[in-house]
């Protein structure tokens, strides 16, 4: 294992060699940050190696939140999947929803019409809102900044709100169906959007100014989590922590789907790769992601948001194979669907972006990172445990 | 929101007994003397009923809840905290540790590698201490009710005294399921806590049959 | 696309299976060369990011057919190269040290199938599961109600009344029941004493 290799190819495959620490010297110690912990949104688990007070090795522990998705998928009929799939992510469900929706439209060669296009994106975009606001608050409150969380907190209400008064619910929403959309917008929707839009905009502001002008959170998170540009291959990173290291990855500007190639969208790609660097361009997307619901809501053509669906007890979607792909608040988020005539899916895999994020990419950024500083690199890699073990 | 639990017939194992895996001590030799293997035992309230009311008021305005988010239900007890529902009015709180809090939600499935740390969790809360179970998955399994990984009865496991139904349910149904926790301790009858001490073999047995993988003590304090 | 298809076929064996979209194709290549098509494609092909590795379980046919999928991101196509491997004995050469995340998939693949990947950094280390004795879950031959039954034991459905039942007896009561109901409400008292129902 010669070093000059290491360093200067990123493709080494520096993570397959794993230091060994001797234990019964006294110089190492094991701590075991458990299934909570401020930093996660969900329950996974670290065992830390440390020395003093800095991490030398982690081994990151998932299966809390496991609940064999894949398997009751296959048991289920696929108007029956869609009540489970948005419970796959869940502070984001829609993306799920959508994926599940356009990988069977696909297989069963239905097209929906434009308006429900438009109306799906929407909801992607205020999911994915409400996902980075909350996402803002996690990284403020893992460094003990306990203000703006509450603040983050009660602005994602608001759009909960927004979301109640659409679908009903305000996490689940079971909103995105095979077909189209379970009913159109309600009368006046856009102007109580936009209300929650300028609430959102002026808590940036605030945010600007609390947490990102911030000399504590300035000097803890400089250099905290550097992802070099090389890596982002190597360990399959996507979304924000992609687009902070310089790459500029962004599903809806690669494969546009639904209606992002109408918007012009263009990613927006950071300057610096740490954990400030990654807040700050969580902040700039959800102004962009304000300003695409905007676009949006003056653009949505009419017309209906359904196409008729054949009896769903009675359906059965052709054989086949297929994989779609969506750009979530945490990144490229995939779906491979497999059916073979029945009305039941064959097979469902569901691809998360904090699969590789949490188990491959934050097991080699925390080597060197302070023990008070774990909660927040974790915070700053989005990771979202629900979708590693689904 | 039912507290239905105090129906269920007591000391009746829900599979054969012979199906049952054997409780075998985990601690080797050399550890038998750093653990307590006593038993959690019932406590009981005080005689004098002015003592006891007064006890039970000062319990019921000031239940911290133990802040750990056991599933989906985690989602929704975070605008709890936060001034739009503010359940600081009522007294609450999210405490990080076991010793400091008196009420442990468990929001949601629970599934096998959880529900080890959530019987790890209850039992270092001291008494009293309450359990509310939180949407439907805790109530009969919910949505995952054919799952491999989930449990399907919460209250064979640990005594819950509070169901909230829901999928999730609101945080406007959260802050109701505590008014009716409250309104039991008031009345005393909130006793989940001296159940798990009176049942404590049954609630073993269950926990035995699905946590195979058993590397803590009998009772953990 | 083509030329890479091309490639494939020429050099490993490769068969063309499904033309989903211009961007998606999915060939089939023999176990035993495929971990060398899946690196070609990586280093030759420009398909270096790694989607995910998958497993479908076609037990009416005794194979277990693993699934590469690679994506390209300066040519944005996606290839998903399919490997069947015999299911009882199944096994296959590991690719970790190729990505990172490849040891984290084989790591589940070989949880929730039973497939061994000699080598793969921590692949027999349960990621998921805790004290699993039973046969890898997502297989077909694995009944998870049965299982769920078996070992948590459900709550009985409601005993006392059953929903339909109850259901229809308030949202069509029969004759009799209206006309108790009517009798009902004319024998009560209102607080202003009308019977409209001002309180």
């Amino acid at each position: 294992m010669s070093t000059a290799a290491r360093q200067t190819d990123p493709w080494y495959p520096v993570w397959a060699e794993r230091p060994s620490f001797d234990l019964a010297s006294g110089k190492y110690l094991k701590i075991w940050q458990g299934p909570q912990h401020p930093g996660v949104s969900g329950n996974m688990a670290l065992e830390l190696t440390v020395e003093g007070d800095i991490v030398r090795d982690c081994r990151a522990h998932v299966g809390y939140l496991h609940r064999g998705f894949e398997k009751l998928m296959e048991r289920r009929k696929y108007m029956n999947c869609f009540p489970i799939v948005c419970r796959i992510c869940v502070p984001e469900p829609d993306f799920n929803e959508h994926l599940f929706a356009s990988a069977v439209e696909e297989l069963a060669g239905i097209e929906i019409p434009e308006r429900a296009k438009w109306i799906r994106t929407l909801t992607l975009e205020l999911a994915r809102i409400a996902f980075l606001t909350m996402g803002l608050g996690g990284q403020a409150g893992s460094f003990g900044l306990g203000t703006v969380g509450q603040w983050c907190i009660v602005h994602r209400d608001y759009v909960l709100d927004l979301f109640e008064e659409l679908t009903g619910h305000r996490i689940y929403h079971m909103y995105i169906i095979p077909g189209g959309l379970r009913h159109d917008l309600t009368p006046g929707f856009a102007e109580r959007t936009e209300a929650v839009l300028r609430k959102i905009e002026k808590l940036m502001d605030e945010v600007q100014k609390v947490l990102f002008d911030n000399a504590v959170i300035m000097s803890r998170t400089d250099g905290l989590g550097v992802i070099p540009r090389p890596w982002v291959d190597p360990y399959g990173i996507a979304g924000t922590n992609a687009r902070a290291a310089g790459s500029s990855r962004d599903v809806r500007s690669d494969s546009p789907y639904l209606v992002y190639d109408d918007l012009d969208f263009a990613p927006i790609v950071g300057e610096r790769s740490d954990a400030y660097g990654r807040s700050l361009l969580r902040k700039r997307e959800i102004l962009m992601s304000a300003g695409l619901i905007r676009r949006i809501l003056s653009r949505i053509p009419d017309g209906p948001v359904r196409v008729k669906l054949p009896n769903p007890l009675h359906w059965k979607v052709p054989a086949g194979e297929t994989f779609v792909r969506a750009e979530s608040g945490r990144g490229e988020m995939g779906y491979f669907m497999v059916s073979d005539g029945t009305g039941f899916p064959r097979r469902v895999h569901v691809r998360g972006p904090s699969y590789t994020h949490a188990m491959a990419l934050f097991e080699e950024l925390v080597r060197g990172v302070s023990i008070a500083d774990v909660a927040g690199l974790m915070a700053s890699l989005q990771i979202c445990p629900p979708e590693i073990e689904r | 929101m039912t507290d239905d639990t105090q129906k269920m017939p007591k000391h009746r194992s829900p599979v054969p007994e012979e199906e049952l895996l054997s409780g075998d001590s985990f601690l080797d030799p050399a550890e038998e003397g750093l653990f307590c293997q006593d038993r959690p035992e019932p406590v009981s309230p005080s005689r004098v009923k002015i003592v006891r009311d007064f006890c039970n008021w000062a319990q019921a305005n000031s239940v911290f809840i133990l802040a750990f988010g056991t599933g989906c239900g985690a989602i929704e007890m975070r605008p709890l905290f936060t001034a739009r529902y503010d359940i600081s009015r009522y007294g609450m709180f999210p405490r990080p540790t076991p010793r400091m809090s008196g009420l442990f939600i468990i929001g949601g499935y629970a599934s096998v590698k959880t529900i080890k740390r959530i019987v790890r969790s209850y039992e270092q809360m001291q008494a009293p201490k309450f359990v509310m179970g939180l949407g439907s998955c805790t109530v009969n399994g919910g949505m995952y009710w054919d799952s491999y990984n989930t449990i399907k009865r919460l209250d064979h496991y640990i005594p819950v005294d509070v169901y909230v139904a829901g999928c999730m349910p609101r945080p406007e149904s959260l802050i109701a399921g505590f008014a009716r926790l409250k309104e039991l301790i008031r009345a005393g009858k909130a006793e989940g806590a001296n159940r798990y001490a009176k049942d404590f073999e049954w609630y073993k047995r269950n926990q035995r049959r699905i946590i195979t993988d058993w590397n803590m003590p009998e009772h953990n304090w | 696309m083509n030329e890479t298809i091309l490639t494939l076929e020429q050099r490993f064996g490769a068969r063309l299976e499904a033309h989903r979209r211009d961007s998606l194709v999915f060939v089939s290549v023999p176990a035993d060369r495929a971990a060398q098509a899946v690196a070609w494609l990586r280093d030759r092909g420009g398909f270096t990011h790694l989607v995910m590795i998958s497993c479908v379980d076609w037990i009416e046919r005794g194979t277990f057919r693993l699934l590469y999928l690679l994506s390209s991101p300066q040519e944005r196509r996606d290839i998903g190269v399919y490997v069947d491997i015999p299911r009882d004995a199944p096994s296959m050469e590991s690719i970790h040290h190729l990505w990172a995340g490849a040891k984290v998939y084989q790591r589940e693949l070989r949880e929730m199938f039973g497939i061994d990947f000699p080598g793969s950094p921590g692949v027999n280390d349960p990621m998921i599961l805790e004290g699993w004795h039973d046969i890898p879950p997502m297989r077909r031959d694995f009944d998870t109600l049965a299982y769920a039954e078996r070992t948590y034991y459900p709550r009985e459905g409601r005993s006392t009344r059953d929903p339909a039942a109850d259901t229809a007896e308030r949202v069509y009561p029969t004759d009799e029941e209206l006309r108790r109901g009517i009798a009902d409400l004319a024998r009560r008292t209102y607080p202003g004493g009308s019977k409209d129902g001002e309180s």
